[in-house]
């Protein structure tokens, strides 16, 4: 049941990160990141079956974290979109050197 | 141990020194208030009128001549307590504390009031009053005049401090002093490019001597551990005599002195010095300062004693120094440079006697020379006073006040000029009973007697014998009297004689100078006159014999008894044979003079120059500023227009160590802003492939 739960985190894993790679939308992006932090959940749960409670509780601590950064992105992006007309990442390099 | 001149006038001397510094300090401070209000001022009285007299007129000529005039009663005053005291009493020196205490060595500020010194400090503070008086009619008129003022204090300041100081080291103070002093001065119109050249040709030729004369220092610091006189002469006897350390010392000493006193090759910068106003070539480039190497290798006469080898090197670059001046001399059409090459032949004459051992000889022909040149070089500033105000008068800005061939029959407007340069040009010539007369025949008699039996005609130079250098030398100093004699009668002729060719109607304007600077002119005429009697020779009883020789007996006596030992004093009939051949050169060159410079054949100022033979070459000065032009200044200015400035500036210090890490700050920055691409994507794909690759490290290497 672990070696299961564990293989599915880390397939959500890998779209999350691949996802991040080859995505250029920010939106995109960020639903990709939030992918990634919820494999990282899984296999939490799945690894307190064995090492006791404290996975759930780290779990808990990661969506909270989750939630806050949520509202800090999004509203990042909403801005960033007012301001460029877009929410593609080509698009968004005032910083380039 | 106290020494007999304790508690008494002597201990002023500290005074000496410190007057003419005060008055430098007043007109210095005067000049530059004076300067700072003519910024400000809108009056335009001072701008437009040139020919009016400094608001501070009175105060400035009341300091600067009523100080150096104090001075001079100071030194009176102590060297009549040295008269008082007993001649084998010893130098008088009085340290007013430490300068250089590092490690061995110890330098005092310390003066030494011996009976040579003190012989100098009169002539400086003497001579130096009655030209600050000159100058004040010189002057009175130049817009300049506290500045002025100031130098000329400043330079009697460093020329006490050279003549008193006890050490070398203290010496060299007063040396490089009087040295920015002059430069001050000859470049005192600095605003005609060609006078700020000569002043600072002047002061880089003498950077060469001054490195001879740091070098000897050296040498002498390392061999003898002192720089103090008294201890360098008390231990010179450690020295291997004629070894090449004492040598080389000497030598080292005599490059300083040949810079000071403008001696082969490095006489360069004295006809160029001519530049400054008159009184400053009278005092400082004839009377004083160029005389100072003379005095150096008189105070260094126990060194010099030691190597015949470096004094007859001496008397060779005197010999050749003489003879060459004088005759350049002869084709000079500046009454200021006839006069500068003059002094300089002189000044060989004197190094001939100091170099053959006759350091008396040497310093009496200092001193009368100080007196009848500092008299002609008063006299040429009357005349181009006279003539300067005489082309102002008449609105003529384009005529050379100082060319011999604008000049002419001055006698009858300038009497008391003409009479007065007429002695001293007797004197300088060697005409009997005048103070040259006595001095030059010292000289020549002295070298005369060196040549036969002395230690130093027994000592060879370079494989030559000293006693054919010294006959050699004595010849060479005949001819020298002959062509003195010949060219300041061609200038007095030219000056003074014939028809006037003052141009226009200025020669109805020239008159004789006024009573300030008469006064001056008349008191060294006096001084010319009867500057012989301060050593006449046993030969002549006129009245007491050989007084300046007994006086510097004990200064100079252990060094000249060296050079001379074996020498036999002249026979009465050699000695008024050889009076008799000095008086017939100096008769024989009068008449030539006469003979040959007709003051109605002068050619016209913009008459053709000649163009070959040995007019044109002497007309040219025999082409040595341009030899050293190419032979030294030209590669000097190539090398370091190449090497030192293409070369190390631009390319090593510029292109390599300022430009070079610009470059390299650029280069990190220019890959940095490349990476910095403002792409999330890409900083990601680089997040990403680092985690991988820290992942693989962690798996090969096994480590957790």
């Amino acid at each position: 049941m672990i070696t299961e739960s564990l293989f599915l985190s880390a397939v959500l894993f890998a779209i999350g990160v691949g996802g991040v790679l080859i995505r250029r939308n920010a939106l995109m992006l960020f639903m990709c990141v939030e992918l990634m932090l919820n494999a990282v959940n899984l296999s939490f749960v799945a690894l307190s079956r064995v090492h006791g409670v404290d996975g759930q509780v780290f779990v808990i601590f990661v969506m909270t974290v989750a939630a806050a950064e949520a509202a800090v992105g999004l509203a990042i992006i909403i801005a960033a979109f007012r301001h460029f007309k877009s929410a593609d990442l080509a698009d968004i390099r005032l910083l380039g050197g | 141990m106290t020494h007999p001149l304790q508690g008494s006038a002597a201990e002023l001397v500290w005074l000496l020194p410190t007057l003419p510094f005060l008055g430098f300090l007043i007109n210095g401070w005067l000049s530059i208030r004076g300067a700072m209000r003519e910024r400000v001022s809108t009056h335009p009285a001072r701008v437009t009128d040139a020919h009016a007299r400094h608001p501070q007129f009175t105060l400035v000529s009341a300091v600067g001549v009523g100080t150096v005039l104090a001075a001079f009663g100071v030194a009176l005053a102590v060297f009549a307590a040295l008269v008082a005291a007993p001649s084998d009493a010893g130098p008088f020196v009085q340290t007013y504390g430490s300068w250089l205490p590092s490690g061995d060595l110890r330098v005092d500020w310390a003066f030494q009031v011996d009976r040579l010194s003190m012989v100098m400090a009169l002539i400086v503070t003497g001579i130096g009053a009655l030209i600050h008086l000159f100058s004040v009619g010189y002057m009175a008129e130049d817009p300049g005049y506290p500045r002025y003022f100031a130098y000329l204090n400043l330079f009697v300041f460093f020329m006490l401090t050279l003549v008193l100081g006890a050490s070398y080291a203290v010496i060299f103070v007063g040396w490089e002093g009087v040295g920015l002093a002059s430069y001050l001065l000859i470049g005192f119109w600095f605003s005609e490019t060609r006078n700020a050249d000569a002043g600072k040709k002047a002061f880089i030729v003498n950077r060469v001597g001054d490195f001879g004369f740091l070098i000897a220092m050296f040498l002498l610091w390392a061999n003898l551990g002192s720089l103090d006189f008294r201890d360098v002469a008390a231990r010179s006897t450690e020295l291997a005599a004629g070894g090449g350390l004492v040598t080389a010392i000497c030598l080292f000493l005599f490059l300083g002195a040949a810079g000071k006193s403008a001696q082969m090759p490095l006489y360069i910068w004295l006809p160029d010095a001519m530049a400054g106003p008159t009184p400053v070539s009278a005092l400082i480039h004839a009377a004083t300062m160029v005389t100072g190497g003379v005095y150096l290798v008189a105070r260094s006469a126990d060194l010099f004693a030691l190597a015949p080898a470096a004094s007859l090197t001496v008397v060779i670059v005197g010999a050749i120094t003489a003879i060459f001046a004088a005759v350049i001399g002869l084709k000079q059409w500046d009454i200021k440079k006839v006069l500068a090459y003059s002094t300089v032949s002189q000044l060989g004459m004197m190094f001939v006697a100091v170099g053959s051992g006759a350091y008396v000889a040497g310093v009496f022909h200092l001193v009368t020379h100080a007196f009848f040149k500092a008299l002609l070089f008063l006299g040429a500033g009357a005349v181009i006073h006279a003539l300067h105000h005489a082309y102002h008068e008449v609105h003529d800005t384009t005529s050379d006040a100082q060319d011999l061939r604008l000049m002419g029959g001055l006698r009858r407007q300038m009497p008391w000029t003409f009479g007065l340069m007429w002695a001293a040009t007797l004197a300088i010539a060697g005409i009997p009973v005048l103070s040259g007369f006595f001095s030059k025949d010292e000289i020549l008699a002295t070298v005369f007697r060196q040549a036969s039996g002395s230690a130093l005609a027994s000592a060879s130079w370079l494989g030559i014998s000293g006693a054919f250098i010294l006959w050699v030398a004595y010849g060479v100093l005949l001819v020298t009297a002959l062509l003195t004699a010949v060219y300041m009668t061609r200038m007095m002729l030219y000056a003074f004689h014939g028809p006037s060719r003052v141009p226009g109607a200025a020669s109805a304007h020239v008159h004789d100078s006024p009573w300030v600077m008469r006064a001056p002119l008349v008191v060294l005429g006096v001084l010319t006159v009867v500057g012989g009697w301060l050593n006449l020779p046993a030969l002549l009883p006129m009245g007491p014999v050989a007084v300046l020789e007994h006086w510097l007996e004990p200064v100079v006596s252990r060094g000249a008894g060296l050079l001379s030992a074996g020498s036999a004093a002249l026979s009465h009939g050699t000695e008024q044979g050889l009076i008799g051949a000095a008086v017939a050169v100096a008769v024989l060159g009068i008449g030539l003079a006469i003979w040959r410079c007709r003051p109605a054949a002068v050619p016209a100022i913009d008459a053709a120059q000649p163009t070959s033979g040995i007019e044109y070459v002497l007309a040219n000065k025999f082409f040595v500023d341009e030899a050293i032009q190419r032979v030294i200044v030209q590669p000097i200015v190539k090398m370091s227009r190449l090497v030192l400035w293409r070369g190390i500036d631009v390319g090593l210090l510029d292109g390599v160590f300022v430009r070079g890490p610009g470059y390299l700050t650029r280069g990190i920055a220019w890959a940095g802003a490349r990476l910095q691409s403002g792409l999330v994507g890409s900083y990601v794909w680089v997040i990403a492939i680092a985690v991988l690759a820290l992942l693989g490290l962690m798996l090969v290497g096994g480590t957790r």
